[in-house]
C-alpha cells in the first residue's frame, strides 16, 4: 500500500495507483478529458495536471499517468496547478472550440474566451488521440490513426479513404471524449429515439430483465474480443472480476433416474402470413413485441408509442395468427385470447387509443377469464368476429392515408370492413420449440399430429411419455397456459420423485424376444424399434433386445422376416390357438 | 431282408425335373449312394412299371423321394402309392414341400390355364378346340388320362411327408447330408426341413453391408440397375427374399449377382412366408405419405408372383379363391 497526501488529506492507495485514482479516493475533483479507465493513460490534453511535492522537488505533472508514491504531497488546485490547467486549456480551446466537454472544463476554471488564434470555430477534436489508442488496444483493428503533421494533423483512416480494417465498432465515437467522431447510420432507418431503439444489443447482456438467473452473457457472434481478440473492456471494468473470455461451453453427461422435459415453445413466425404485414409495415408488432414494449423496464418505460414516437389513436390486436389456421396450425393455442384481452385491458389504461379486439371465438375457458371478457366488454373495446384477411397501407380515402387498414369480414355485421389503426398487435400462437424434433429423437418420445409431444395417454398419463422415467411438463406437450403448466410441471415432478423414491422400475412384462438360434441378424428390425432397444451384435451374428429398453410394441415382432423375434405371449402358435378356439365354440 | 441294401424311390409329379437333375449333378457321390442303397424305382433314369410298384410289399422301400407338387390324379395316386409301400417319404425340392412355381397357377383354375393353353395362345393351332379329356373313345378302344386339377398342392396336403428337402433344386450337400442321415438311422424328428433353420442372411457374405437403418426409398429390378456384387441387395433397392428364406442353399443366387427368389422356403416358425417378407418388406420402405406408400407400392411388379414364387400353395392363402377367377 502506499500512503499520500491529497490536498492536506491522507489517502492509501493499492500499489501502482495513479495519482488521480487517489484523487478521486480522496474526493478531490481533477477534471480529464483523454482519460479513460479502460484504456492505458497517455496524458495528452493535459487538463488533468497537478502540483506534486516529492522527494524535495515541486513539480507539475499529470495525474492521469503518475504513480502515486509513498509519501507525495499533493495539491489539485494550487495555484500553480490551476494557471497551467487553464494555460492548458486556452490553448485546447483555440484549438477545438466546439468541443462541449472543454467548455465546460473552461467555465469551471473560469475562462471566458481563449487568448489565442482559433482555425477552426467549428472544430471539435483536441487531438488526444483516445480514438486512436481505442481502435488500437481495445478492439485491435487499427483502421484509424494520426495524420498529416502541425497544424493539419487530424484523425483519420489512411489516406483519408474507407478502410477495410474498420469493423464498424464504432468505439473510437463512444470513447471521443468531446464528441468529435460520429457515427453515420447508412441504412436511413428511424430510431425512435436512442433509448428506445428496439434492435441489436451489446455484445455482453442480461438477456432480458426477468432472466432466471440475472447474469449476463457474452455473445461471441458480436463480440469485439472473438473477433480481434483485443477489447476486454467488460473485464477490465468489472470490479469482481467475474468476466471470463476463456470460459468455453462444456458438455456435462449426468446420471439421472428419470427427466422431466420442459423444452417449451417458440411463437409463431408472423412473417409466415404475408398478407398481414409483419415486417414489411412499421407499427404491426407481435405480442412479445408488445409485452416489451408496455414493460415498465422496457425501452420506453411502458409507453406505447408509434415508431414515430407518437401515442396511437387506434390499435388493432389480431387473435389467432398461425393458430386455428388449416393453413399454418390447425390447433388452438390457447393462451392468445387472454393474452390479447389483457393487452386490450392494458392499452385501454395506458392509452386514450380506440381498441378494436379482431377473434374468430373468444375462448375465456379458465378461472375468471370469462368475468375478464366482460370487462373488457365494458370497457370499451370494439370486438370484431372475423378473422383479418389482410393488412395493407393501401389507402382508398383521405382518412385512411399514413394508417394500416385491417380488412375484416365482421361476420355478426354480415360485411367486409376496412379499419384504420395505427398499430396492429399481432397474437401469434405457440409452436414447439426449436430444438423439439432433435429432443424428440434423443428420448425417443412421440409427437402428436399436432407436432408437439405425445403423452402416453391424454387423460390417464396426462404427464408421462412412453418411455418410463421421461416425463413432459407444459408446452412441450401442447399449447397452455402458465396455471396449467405450473400444474403439469408439479405433476411431472412428483411421478419423478415416487419413481426414485420406489427405487426400482416395474419393466413392461410383454416385451419382445429376439431368438439368437433364429436369427440371421438381417437388421431389418434394428433401424425400426421406435425405443432403439434393438442392437445388432456383428460379432456374433445376430440381433438383441434390451429388455430394459423394449416397450414390447411388437414392430420388430411384425417385421422380423424370419420369425425370429417374437412377442412375449403372443406368439403366432397361440394366436392361431386362439383363433381355432374361437371357433370351437 | 436285413443283409440287403436299402432301397430307395424317387418319383417326379408336378414338377421342372431339376430335382431329378438335383440327384444326377451329385456327380462322382451318387455312385456312393448307388453303392449304399438299391435303386427300386426311378422312372426319369431307370425302366420300371407302376406294377413292379405295386408288386412290392408294404413298406419295403426305406425311403422315396418325391418332387413337384401335386395338379393331376396321376400324381395323387402314385403319391399314396409310394407311401403304402415307403417307411420314409421325403417332399424333394421346393414344388414337394411348397408347392414351387408350378403352384403359381392357383391363381388359376383348371379351365382358365386350359384356355390358355388350347385356345389363346398365339402358338396353338387348334381348330376343333380339342381339350385333353380324362376318357375319350378312339375306333373302339377307350383311352384315359389323369384328371387335371384346379390347384395344386404340395405334398404333405395329399399324403403324409416324413422330412422335406427343401430348394429349387436342392443343394447336393444337403441332398447328401439328408441320404447319410437316412442311411445312418440319424434321423431328426418327423416333419423336420432338412436345412439350418436361419435365414439366408446369417450365411450371405453381404450381410454386413447393411446401412445402420436399412430403408428403401425406390424400388429397382435386377435389369434396372448396375447391381454392386458387395453391397446387400435390399441396401440396393432390389427386393431379396434372403431375410424371409432358409439358409442351407448354398447362396447360389447371390453369388451369381442375382437376389434371393425364396425358394427354400419360410423357417419353422414362419407360417406364411410371403406374407412374412411382405411385412418385413413394408418395414422398410421410405415412404411418409399415403401417395408415396402408393407410388413405392405400385412400383413393385408382380407382388403375388414375387413374394409367394414357391410357396402359394402351402400358404395362409393357397389359392385365389375359386369362383373369384373367371
Amino acid at each position: 500500500m502506499v500512503n499520500l497526501t491529497i490536498d492536506g488529506k491522507q489517502v492509501e492507495v493499492d500499489e501502482g495507483s495513479t495519482i488521480l485514482q487517489a484523487a478521486k479516493k480522496a474526493g478531490a475533483r481533477v477534471p480529464t478529458l483523454c482519460f479513460h479507465p479502460v484504456i492505458e493513460p497517455y496524458a495528452a490534453c493535459r487538463v488533468c495536471v497537478v502540483e506534486v511535492a516529492f522527494r524535495g522537488k515541486n513539480d507539475l505533472l499529470t495525474s492521469c499517468n503518475t504513480k502515486a508514491e509513498e509519501g507525495m504531497d499533493v495539491r489539485t488546485a494550487s495555484e500553480r496547478a490551476l494557471r497551467a490547467r487553464r494555460l492548458n486549456v486556452e490553448m485546447l480551446l483555440a484549438r477545438a472550440p466546439a468541443a462541449e466537454p472543454l467548455r465546460e472544463i473552461a467555465k469551471e476554471l473560469g475562462i471566458e474566451k481563449t487568448r489565442f488564434p482559433v482555425k477552426d470555430p467549428d472544430e471539435k477534436c483536441i487531438l488526444c488521440g483516445l480514438c486512436v489508442r481505442a481502435c488500437e488496444q481495445i478492439v485491435g483493428a487499427c483502421a484509424i490513426s494520426f495524420i498529416e503533421r502541425g497544424t493539419d494533423r487530424h484523425v483519420s483512416t489512411p489516406f483519408g479513404e474507407e478502410s477495410e480494417a474498420c469493423i464498424g465498432c464504432t468505439a473510437c465515437a463512444h470513447f471521443c471524449p468531446t464528441g468529435a467522431i460520429t457515427v453515420e447510420d447508412k441504412y436511413g432507418r428511424k430510431v425512435i429515439h436512442d433509448e428506445m431503439y428496439l434492435g441489436p444489443t451489446t455484445a455482453i447482456r442480461v438477456p432480458t430483465r426477468q432472466a432466471v438467473p440475472m447474469v449476463p452473457f457474452i455473445d461471441k457472434e458480436a463480440c469485439i474480443h472473438f473477433k480481434t481478440g483485443e477489447c476486454k473492456v467488460c473485464a477490465k471494468v468489472c470490479d469482481r472480476d467475474a468476466v471470463n473470455h476463456e470460459m468455453e461451453d462444456t458438455i456435462q453427461e449426468i446420471e439421472a433416474g428419470s427427466i422431466i422435459i420442459a423444452s417449451g415453445f417458440k411463437t409463431f413466425d408472423a412473417r409466415r402470413i404475408p398478407a398481414y404485414g409483419y415486417g414489411r409495415f412499421p407499427n404491426i408488432i407481435t405480442a412479445m413485441e408488445f409485452e416489451r414494449l408496455v414493460n415498465a423496464s422496457g425501452p420506453t418505460g411502458g409507453k406505447v408509442l408509434l415508431a414515430n414516437g407518437e401515442e396511437p389513436k387506434a390499435v388493432g390486436i389480431i387473435h389467432c395468427v398461425g393458430s386455428r389456421d388449416e393453413n399454418y396450425h390447425a390447433y388452438c393455442s390457447r393462451v392468445c385470447c387472454m393474452y390479447s384481452l389483457k393487452f386490450a385491458h392494458l392499452l385501454g389504461e395506458k392509452t386514450k387509443a380506440t381498441i378494436y379486439d379482431f377473434y374468430i371465438d373468444m375462448r375465456c375457458f379458465g378461472k375468471g377469464y370469462e368475468e375478464f371478457y366482460h370487462r373488457l366488454l365494458k370497457e370499451g373495446t370494439k370486438f370484431v368476429r372475423g378473422r383479418v384477411s389482410e393488412i395493407t397501407t393501401l389507402a382508398l380515402t383521405e382518412k385512411e392515408e399514413g394508417k394500416l387498414i385491417i380488412r375484416v369480414e365482421d361476420t355478426l355485421l354480415g360485411a367486409v370492413r376496412r379499419i384504420a389503426v395505427d398499430m396492429a398487435i399481432l397474437a401469434v400462437g405457440m409452436e414447439p420449440s426449436i430444438d423439439h424434433n432433435r429432443l424428440a429423437k434423443t428420448f425417443n418420445i412421440s409427437c402428436s399430429q399436432d407436432t408437439f409431444f405425445l403423452e402416453r395417454h391424454p387423460k390417464l398419463a396426462p404427464v408421462s411419455s412412453f418411455s418410463d422415467g421421461i416425463f413432459l411438463a407444459g408446452t412441450c406437450q401442447g399449447p397452455k397456459d402458465i396455471p396449467d403448466t405450473v400444474a403439469q410441471a408439479g405433476a411431472a415432478a412428483a411421478e419423478a420423485l415416487a419413481l426414485a423414491d420406489l427405487g426400482k422400475v416395474e419393466l413392461e412384462p410383454i416385451t419382445a424376444v429376439i431368438d439368437d438360434k433364429l436369427c440371421s441378424g438381417c437388421q431389418i428390425c434394428v433401424g425400426l424399434c421406435p425405443f432403439t432397444a434393438i442392437t445388432y451384435k456383428k460379432d456374433e451374428g445376430h440381433s438383441e433386445i434390451n429388455d430394459a429398453l423394449c416397450k414390447g410394441c411388437g414392430t420388430c415382432v411384425a417385421a422380423c422376416p424370419s420369425g425370429a423375434s417374437y412377442q412375449k405371449h403372443f406368439r403366432d402358435e397361440q394366436i392361431f390357438a386362439e383363433i381355432e378356439g374361437i371357433f370351437l365354440i | 431282408m436285413s443283409n440287403a441294401k436299402p432301397k430307395v424311390a424317387f418319383y417326379w409329379c408336378a414338377s421342372c425335373g431339376g430335382c431329378e437333375e438335383s440327384i444326377v449333378d451329385l456327380a462322382e457321390d451318387i455312385l456312393k449312394v448307388v453303392a449304399a442303397v438299391d435303386i427300386v424305382f426311378w422312372p426319369v433314369a431307370l425302366d420300371f412299371k407302376k406294377k413292379d410298384v405295386e408288386a412290392m410289399p408294404d413298406k419295403s422301400i426305406a425311403v422315396s423321394f418325391i418332387n413337384g407338387g401335386i395338379r393331376m390324379s396321376e400324381q395323387e395316386e402314385m403319391a399314396h402309392l409310394l407311401r403304402r409301400k415307403s417307411q420314409i417319404v421325403v417332399a424333394h425340392g421346393a414344388c414337394a414341400h411348397l408347392g414351387g412355381i408350378p403352384g403359381l397357377a392357383n391363381f388359376w383354375n383348371k379351365s382358365t390355364i386350359f384356355r390358355t393353353v388350347y385356345h389363346t395362345t398365339a402358338s396353338t393351332d387348334n381348330p376343333n378346340g380339342t381339350e385333353p379329356q380324362p376318357k375319350t373313345s378312339l375306333d373302339g378302344y377307350e383311352l384315359t388320362l389323369p384328371v387335371f386339377w384346379d390347384t395344386v398342392h404340395p405334398l404333405d396336403d395329399i399324403i403324409d411327408v416324413d422330412y422335406y428337402l427343401p430348394g429349387c433344386a436342392p443343394h447336393r450337400d444337403l441332398i447328401i447330408n439328408a441320404v447319410t442321415a437316412i442311411l445312418e438311422g440319424k434321423l431328426p424328428p418327423k416333419g423336420s426341413v432338412l436345412a439350418p433353420n436361419k435365414s439366408c442372411c446369417d450365411d450371405c457374405e453381404r450381410n454386413d453391408s447393411k446401412p445402420d437403418k436399412l430403408q428403401i426409398k425406390e424400388i429397382k429390378r435386377p435389369h434396372e440397375v448396375l447391381l454392386d456384387p458387395k453391397t446387400c441387395f435390399l441396401a440396393q433397392g432390389v427386393i431379396c427374399m434372403g431375410p424371409a428364406t432358409r439358409g442351407g442353399c448354398g447362396e447360389r443366387c447371390i453369388n451369381g449377382n442375382m437376389p434371393c427368389r425364396g425358394c427354400m422356403g419360410p423357417t419353422d416358425q414362419v407360417y406364411d412366408q410371403g406374407a412374412k417378407f411382405l411385412s418385413a418388406f413394408a418395414s422398410i420402405l421410405d415412404a411418409n405419405d399415403e401417395k408415396d406408400i402408393e407410388r413405392l407400392v405400385d412400383s413393385i411388379v408382380d407382388p403375388a408372383g414375387t413374394f409367394y414364387r414357391f410357396s402359394l400353395p402351402s400358404s395362409i392363402l393357397k389359392r385365389k379363391k375359386l369362383e373369384a377367377v373367371k
